[in-house]
């Protein structure tokens, strides 16, 4: 065993690990990769919700992927209020502008961006959304201005199909 | 030890053992040379196998009428509750079986801190334990999650919002343990999969914690080495079965007092609502015994280093024969660590009961006071203290104090009067 030269064995042997490995990993990925979401789960990408009944002040939460999905039909104070505060104050700057472009009307997810928890209505220091789970306060446009939580709460794909209703996703 | 010497009488013994050493394994088992001042605090390895078994044997029995579906898990359980023939008892026996289980491993650890067990040359023995905690931790929040009540779906859904907190892959790796956008039916079945699993693995590892145990034998409240077999020793069996079958007599009529007379006390009354993903219930608590690990995770405002802070709550256990610097084992040649000790208790306790509360107002000023002082305790005064501090002599053995001429007699008198 005193020879240090590559021999013919030394290559079998690095070649044999190698393949060996490309094929445990072959096998691995798809134990692993069964556990993402499943075509079935995925073919539930969008809903469509009727808004027509709700009134401005008032929520309307349905369910999209599981999670729940706040339609919030805003009064005028409350855009005002959304919109005068200064992109400094904010943990995660965002305009109300781009988060509802139809200003009456804020989409997102009723997720709290802190441990997934659904924040409650019309609660907390900013007029907003609540969450009870870790105390994080939200705003009238569903920004977090205290609180545990690092980010806004989530404003999915969605589109007005017409006056009267919003597809989600 | 000697008992590779050990041979069956019997002829027909002799044939098998000579093929398959199990006699001699059980040989072993029986004479194994058990410190002789052993007190109650060394009990709760026992107690402990107890529960497990009887998680594993209860826990059978359940899953032959358990649903793992979202739909009907709900009802499936209240259907054992209701229509199973003692499927109430059975569930009853599981549901605080764990609680118990969690109350005798607090024990067992909090022995191990006072008398200083996990120093060398058993750091194996304590690191294979932190490891069987944490699949117990693992194993006990995926039983919660199985009845499918709004405790069950909002705790797995804040516990596993906490990988969220990685960076970059975060999102990624909790879609793929939801198997979806939300706790739903797959994260149901793969949670009820890894529960049944889990228990066996811990069952592996505790074959693995007593074999690394029987190397260097038992530790002991003197915390000296001690020759073995000697006189300081007396044989595990009948000495020690003896001892450990009567704490276990005193454990099962706590166990019972449970079972029997407040079977709902330790679980939460919002778990007997059926899950809604609509709806977060007002006040989310974990159980009882995740509760201090829960209150540190509360107490820093941001939301990596919240669940950094709560993991290396945990892990730091692991590292904790090289961070007690101290060479002598037992607190009660340690009148400082003594005192530290039992503040170290108080504070864990503290911070069981703030994570109980509310996070705000002074519950959080005090989560946070306790928070630092647990890793003050780790990470400052354990290695300052075995440099600093002036340790009481140590006996030459365990029965040298007892029958007297020990420069040390006072304290082992007095550790002796405090085990009675």
């Amino acid at each position: 065993m005193s020879e240090k030269k590559t021999k013919r064995r030394d290559f079998l042997f690095t070649a044999t690990t190698a393949v060996g490995a490309v094929g445990a990993a072959a096998v691995v990925w798809p134990m692993i990769d069964q556990m993402n979401p499943d075509a079935s789960v995925k073919a539930l990408a969008s809903t469509e919700v009727d808004v027509s009944s709700l009134t401005p002040g008032n929520t309307l939460t349905v369910l999209w992927r599981g999670k729940p999905v706040f339609i919030r039909r805003r009064t005028q104070e409350e855009i005002d209020e959304a919109r005068a505060v200064k992109m400094e104050e904010l943990i995660h700057p965002e305009k109300d502008e781009d988060r509802a472009k139809n200003p009456e009307w804020l989409v997102m997810l009723g997720v709290c961006t802190h441990l997934g928890c659904v924040p409650l209505n019309d609660k907390g220091d900013y007029n907003g959304w609540f969450c009870p789970c870790h105390g994080s306060h939200y705003d009238t446009s569903g920004r977090i201005r205290k609180g545990p939580a690092p980010w806004n709460m989530e404003v999915p794909k969605y589109e007005f199909v017409n006056a009267n209703t919003i597809k989600i996703g | 030890m000697s008992d590779h010497d050990y041979r069956p009488k019997s002829k027909v013994g002799q044939w098998f053992n000579d093929r398959l050493p199990l006699l001699t394994l059980a040989n072993h088992l029986t004479d194994y040379p058990t410190p002789k001042n052993l007190n109650y605090w060394w009990t709760f390895g026992g107690i402990l196998t107890f529960c497990l078994i009887t998680q594993i044997v209860t826990g059978l029995t359940l899953a032959m009428h358990y649903i793992a579906h979202a739909d009907m898990a709900f009802e499936s359980v209240e259907h054992i509750m209701r229509d199973v023939n003692y499927g109430w008892l059975i569930r009853y026996i599981h549901a605080n079986g764990a609680s118990m289980f969690f109350l005798a491993v607090y024990i067992h650890i909090f022995r191990s801190l006072f008398y200083g067990s996990y120093k060398s040359p058993r750091e194996i023995i304590w690191i294979l334990g932190i490891i069987i905690y944490l699949l117990m931790m693992a194993a006990a929040f995926m039983g919660y999650v199985l009845p499918w009540g709004q405790m069950s779906f909002w705790g797995a859904t804040v516990i596993t919002n906490l990988f969220s907190a990685i960076p970059l892959v975060g999102e990624g790796i909790v879609t793929w343990l939801w198997g979806g956008y939300s706790v739903d039916n797959p994260t149901l079945t793969r949670f009820f999969t890894l529960h049944y699993l889990i228990p066996f693995l811990i069952l592996g590892l505790v074959v693995l914690h007593i074999w690394a145990l029987h190397v260097p034998g038992n530790n002991n409240p003197v915390g000296i080495d001690i020759k073995k077999p000697s006189k300081d020793t007396v044989p595990f069996h009948p000495y020690i079965v003896i001892k450990d079958g009567f704490a276990l007599l005193m454990f099962m009529i706590v166990f019972a007092f449970f079972v029997f007379y407040a079977p709902n006390i330790l679980g939460h009354a919002d778990n007997y609502i059926e899950a809604n993903p609509m709806v977060t219930p007002a006040h989310i608590v974990p159980e009882w015994y995740l509760l201090p690990f829960y209150a540190i995770l509360r107490s820093v405002p941001d939301k990596l280093l919240g669940v950094v802070a709560m993991l290396s709550a945990i892990l730091i256990l692991a590292v904790l024969p090289w961070l007690d610097t101290s060479k002598i084992r037992s607190a009660v040649f340690r009148p400082l660590y003594k005192q530290f000790y039992w503040i170290l208790v108080a504070d864990v306790l503290i911070l069981g009961y703030v994570g109980a509360m509310p996070a705000e107002g002074l519950y959080l000023l005090i989560a946070r006071v306790a928070t630092a002082y647990y890793f003050l305790h780790f990470l400052v005064i354990l290695p300052v203290l075995g440099f600093k501090e002036k340790t009481l002599p140590m006996p030459l053995s365990i029965t040298e104090p007892v029958l007297g001429g020990s420069p040390n007699l006072a304290a082992a008198r007095n550790k002796e009067s405090k085990i009675e």
